[in-house]
């Protein structure tokens, strides 16, 4: 590829997915998107790019963002935060909503579904606890197909064995030929929708809880501050941000701070948790 | 150092596995059947096995039955690692007392995460 290609798309991927692409990562762009153009029916790379410079058609815009984003992800990915999440978040917030019984949960860049998944399957082993409760799932993902899978919820052999229990395997899942239905009660337990993260929050809602795991790593740090400064405004007052074990606020917003022990777990600077009880519901 | 009795009548399998599991810092021993795996239990309790289905002389599901009324022979994690791969099968070596289940072919990945699930590793 040429260099003025690749600081083409280096320009064209950060305004319309934020992805900071790195000059060895060039290579990406020839492999993953020369599927795209002969899919598009372009002649070739370069042509594809040449209509992408003069007039992008949305679908070919969509394609290429699609294309270039990473979609790793696994159930109870990292396994700590979803320990935190059960044991020490769920419990304080299932304190101080007792009166609204309420809960909104957000899985930004959610991918095919495994995180929000995840949480739900949690929330259902403890359904004893929320009895009474409204508790909302929310899935969002740039990518229409990852967003499609997801709500397909059907997973590989590989796929159910990456951080699913074998005992949540057999209590959630339904047997498809080789692949691995997840079970109408779960999956109507969440929501899923197109979202990019650059775009205006607003409109999603206030959240109790923010998972935004494995995305900001891709993000230079004005963009990590923008996203970041978003959610904030998105949590309610005594809510929680959750982040990859890449990830951190520190150096790029004063709006949260770390909370305590926990990994990956943050609050709002502004706000004053009860570290007591935050403490205490770890069990 | 905790152990890991692996079973599996291939060969190759268990030097695929072994290798896995000491580079997850278990120190392991081999069998190739379940009678085998039986003879060694009697000599030392392993903290874990790695347990195939299928293997001549006495199957995987057996040795775990037997195993579960030997002394001391509820303490070890039984992961099961077999090509069976149906929900019945699953559920019958759940109910023979295995922890975890990994559905061949697998990964050092898929046995790293399955390990820390049962709280080897
Ligand atoms: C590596 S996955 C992480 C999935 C999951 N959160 C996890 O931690 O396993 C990153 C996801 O972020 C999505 N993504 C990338 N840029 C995005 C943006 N600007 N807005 C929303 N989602 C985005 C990708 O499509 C991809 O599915």
């Amino acid at each position: 590829m040429h260099i003025r290609d690749f600081d083409f798309y280096k320009d064209f991927l950060y305004k319309k997915s934020g992805l900071s692409l790195t000059s060895d990562k060039s290579y990406l762009l020839d492999s993953r998107l020369t599927p795209i153009a002969r899919q598009f029916g372009y002649a070739s790379l370069d042509a594809m790019t040449t209509t992408l410079r003069a007039v992008p058609p949305q679908d070919l815009v969509k394609a290429v963002v699609e294309a270039m984003t990473t979609n790793e992800t696994s159930f109870f990915r990292d396994s700590k935060p979803f320990d935190t999440f059960r044991d020490t978040v769920l419990p304080y917030l299932l304190k101080k909503r007792a009166t609204t019984k309420r809960l909104r949960i957000w899985s930004a860049a959610c991918s095919s579904g495994q995180e929000a998944y995840s949480l739900a399957m949690l929330l259902k082993e403890k359904a004893n606890l929320t009895a009474g409760w409204t508790i909302e799932i929310m899935g969002t993902d740039i990518s229409e197909d990852i967003v499609a899978q997801a709500q397909k919820a059907e997973y590989s052999q590989f796929e159910v064995q990456r951080g699913l229990p074998i005992m949540l395997l057999m209590k959630y899942f339904t047997q498809v030929g080789d692949r691995w239905q997840l079970r109408d009660d779960i999956k109507s337990m969440v929501k899923f929708k197109y979202f990019n993260l650059l775009d205006n929050m607003a409109a999603l809602g206030t959240f109790d809880i923010i998972f935004c795991r494995n995305v900001l790593i891709y993000f230079d740090p004005p963009l990590k501050k923008q996203v970041f400064e978003g959610m904030a405004r998105q949590l309610s007052d005594d809510g929680f941000l959750f982040l990859g074990g890449a990830e951190t606020i520190m150096g790029f917003t004063e709006t949260f701070k770390p909370l305590g022990q926990y990994r990956g777990l943050y609050g709002l600077t502004k706000t004053e948790y009860d570290q007591e009880s935050l403490a205490q519901t770890g069990s | 150092m905790k152990t890991c009795l692996i079973v599996d009548d291939s060969r190759v399998v268990r030097k695929v596995a072994r290798r896995i599991v000491e580079d997850l810092g278990l120190q392991c021993d081999e069998a190739e059947d379940g009678q085998k795996a039986y003879e060694a239990c009697e000599k030392t309790m392993p903290d874990a096995v790695l347990l195939d289905w299928n293997m001549p002389v006495m199957s995987g599901i057996e040795f775990l039955e037997k195993l579960r009324q030997m002394p001391g022979g509820t303490a070890p994690k039984v992961v099961f690692c077999t090509t069976e791969n149906d929900l019945a099968h699953i559920t019958r070596a759940v109910q023979a007392g295995a922890d975890e289940y990994i559905m061949k072919p697998f990964d050092s990945d898929i046995i790293r995460d399955k390990f820390s699930q049962v709280g080897i590793i």
